[in-house]
């Protein structure tokens, strides 16, 4: 069962980078950066460490503003909004942060039923039916009266889960989100992205670097390189992986390869 | 940049309910946009006359995008039947949105509120049990200070000194600006009120007697210790709490080295040595404070005020604030590291680490105080 997509004639790209430097002051860790992501796609944002997937995230979710270029969402300027579009627009996304990012004070219940407050004209009793039902689709019926002290790292990332779908957002980010979790709980969050995917056609974009999630899940990935500043390469990884003319791609794709066959290399280790 | 609260922009509702009454059925048909973030459409199942026999849900022809809105409406629809009596009919609907539904009524089923309460007898009882392991708790660090300041006099290479010398520049030069101007002030406010009762006597001049003795024995280093309680005791517990929470403490504990050597002793060290220091100078702001009063108030010559000033104290005096003093900075920085060594991993638990270092360090300042007191009459000082 598929919620039925409204097509519009000339179907908007979900989000549209629009040569975006992002960095936090002095030089930008990436620059001139475009791209687009189509409305229902899988997409993730891959590369090593400290290539600034994490930084692009924050930049495309305005919690750091972009020193040039634009963002954009279903063709609308998140720059440019105005406090009260701005405030439309974020209801339109959810985002996953690392360790889940739940408020400390507040139990699951109402972690979730916090959102639903701030934006729905839902009585009390319906905020909480469902919050409910978002913490059972995650597997944590039962824990609606925890507090996230109480609770598992893998089960805080799942309540951060629902928190982030609280409002049904058309576009979800993940940052990491199998990072910290064993092998189990991490397939079951990418088949729990498919399934919201193909629930409510949300687009998902994860920052992540595993790549048993990346074969299994992703549409598309858009790859950050630390030297070149910017994206590398951009498609599907099963293609990426096998016919990328650049080899750090191939090389970042490749599974099988067994530890220390290539040596360690200590030169990418320094600050430059 | 400030940004003014948004309004909450509640969309128009795009949702159609269509409800007819077909022979004694009643049939509900969903159509449009369904959005959690939308008003919610209406629908009056009140103003039918009579309930009908069976109620069926289906969704129309004209229906688009919908989440979970549209299955907490069904709910709601579902809710309202079992309430009347009236038989409900999910048959036409999707199979999906069916298991969603049977989902969706399980997880507010189970919903539970979970019992914290403890009754009364519990809760004085957990509080005894609390207190004790508490007491123990605290027994036990100030033994294992006790032990590493042993253990760092026999290895003085092992001490920390450049993070001593930090935390120097910390707790005693930083503090200089609040120090001063809480310690005028109080001098300011002494000088005020003894002035009052002074000139009712005409005995002026004593002012300065008791604003000098009262600042050097007692009030320098009283205010001093509840600065710093509030300043770097609560910085302290906040610090090292967040360290804890980061499973620092614990990687320190992983290479053997003891976090009381590493990181509390140098704390201790730093506040003892500085708190009385802090407090020799205000007493110096806090009797330059009474000056100021003395001569726009009592028409008392600076000169005048400060041989008054020299004859109403002596070495004993000013020995026993500094003793004082430095016994509070020991008292103020154990009370903080202890805290924020305990501290609950969690934001919350930084915070209650540094609001309990507060109380607990100016509870031992007034307690120790006391002590003192008994003390110095004893012994004549």
């Amino acid at each position: 069962m598929v919620a039925t997509q409204e097509k519009s004639p000339v179907e908007k790209a979900a989000i549209e980078a629009l040569g975006i430097d992002c960095g936090y002051g002095g030089d930008p860790l990436l620059k001139d950066l475009s791209f687009a992501v189509k409305p229902g796609e899988i997409f993730f944002i891959i590369g090593g460490s400290g290539c600034g997937k994490s930084t692009l995230l924050r930049h495309l979710i305005g919690l750091n503003r972009p020193s040039a270029g634009d963002v954009k969402f279903f063709g609308e300027s998140f720059m440019e909004a105005d406090a009260d579009r701005r405030g439309a627009l974020l209801k339109r996304f959810g985002v996953l942060y690392q360790g889940g990012a739940l408020w400390s004070s507040l139990s699951l219940l109402e972690n979730i039923c916090l959102p639903l407050e701030e934006y729905t004209t839902l009585t009390r009793r319906e905020r909480s039916e469902l919050a409910a039902f978002k913490l059972s689709q995650v597997g944590l019926a039962g824990y609606e009266n925890y507090y996230p002290s109480e609770i598992s790292g893998g089960m805080k990332k799942r309540a951060g889960l629902a928190r982030a779908l609280a409002l049904d957002p058309a576009i979800v980010f993940f940052d990491e989100p199998s990072a910290g979790l064993d092998p189990i709980t991490s397939r079951k969050l990418d088949e729990l992205i498919l399934q919201i995917r193909q629930l409510l056609g949300t687009t998902c974009v994860v920052v992540s670097h595993e790549l048993d999630s990346i074969f299994s899940i992703a549409d598309r990935v858009l790859m950050l390189d630390k030297a070149a500043k910017g994206r590398i390469a951009l498609g599907d990884p099963r293609l990426l992986a096998v016919e990328s003319d650049d080899e750090r791609v191939r090389e970042f794709l490749s599974r099988g390869e067994r530890p220390g066959e290539k040596g360690f290399d200590t030169a990418g280790g320094r600050p430059q | 940049m400030p940004r003014p609260a948004p309004k909450p922009v509640v969309l128009p509702c795009e949702a159609a309910v269509r409800v007819e009454e077909a022979g004694g059925d009643l049939r509900v048909t969903l159509g449009g946009t369904w959005r959690v973030t939308a008003e919610k459409p209406d629908w009056f199942p009140a103003r039918l006359r009579t309930n009908p026999a069976v109620l069926r849900v289906a969704l129309g022809g004209d229906i688009g995008e919908w989440d979970s809105s549209l299955l907490l409406f069904i709910h709601e629809v579902r809710t309202w039947a079992q309430g009347a009596g009236v038989e409900c009919d999910f048959g036409a609907l999707p199979e999906g949105m069916r298991a969603m539904l049977a989902q969706f009524t399980e997880a507010c089923e189970q919903v539970r509120p979970t019992e914290r309460a403890l009754d009364f007898v519990s809760a004085v009882g957990v509080a005894a049990q609390d207190a004790w392991a508490k007491t123990g708790e605290i027994a036990n660090f100030v033994g294992e200070c006790v032990l590493s300041g042993v253990y760092l006099a026999k290895h003085p290479h092992k001490f920390r000194m450049r993070d001593c010398l930090e935390q120097m520049q910390q707790c005693g030069a930083m503090s200089l600006p609040i120090v001063s101007l809480i310690s005028l002030l109080i001098g300011l406010i002494m000088a005020y009120q003894s002035a009052i009762l002074m000139r009712q006597f005409g005995a002026d001049i004593y002012v300065a007697d008791a604003v000098g003795l009262v600042m050097v024995r007692e009030l320098g280093a009283m205010m001093t210790a509840v600065i710093l309680a509030g300043r770097t005791g609560a910085a302290f517990a906040a610090t090292l709490g967040n360290m804890r929470a980061n499973d620092e403490i614990d990687a320190l504990q992983t290479f053997g080295i003891r976090p009381v050597d590493f990181l509390v002793m140098p704390r201790l060290i730093a506040l003892g040595l500085m708190m009385p220091l802090l407090a020799l100078y205000a007493n110096g702001v806090g009797i330059l404070g009474g000056m100021v009063v003395a001569l726009g108030l009592l028409d008392i010559p600076p000169q005048a005020y400060w041989v008054q000033t020299m004859s109403a104290i002596d070495l004993s005096d000013v020995s026993t604030g500094l003793i004082k003093a430095s016994a509070f900075g020991i008292l103020v920085g154990l009370s903080g590291c202890h805290r924020g060594l305990l501290a609950e991993r969690s934001a919350a638990g930084v915070g209650q680490a540094a609001t309990s270092e507060v109380v607990m360090g100016l509870l031992l300042i007034i307690l120790a105080d006391a002590f003192f007191a008994v003390a110095f009459n004893i012994f004549g000082l």
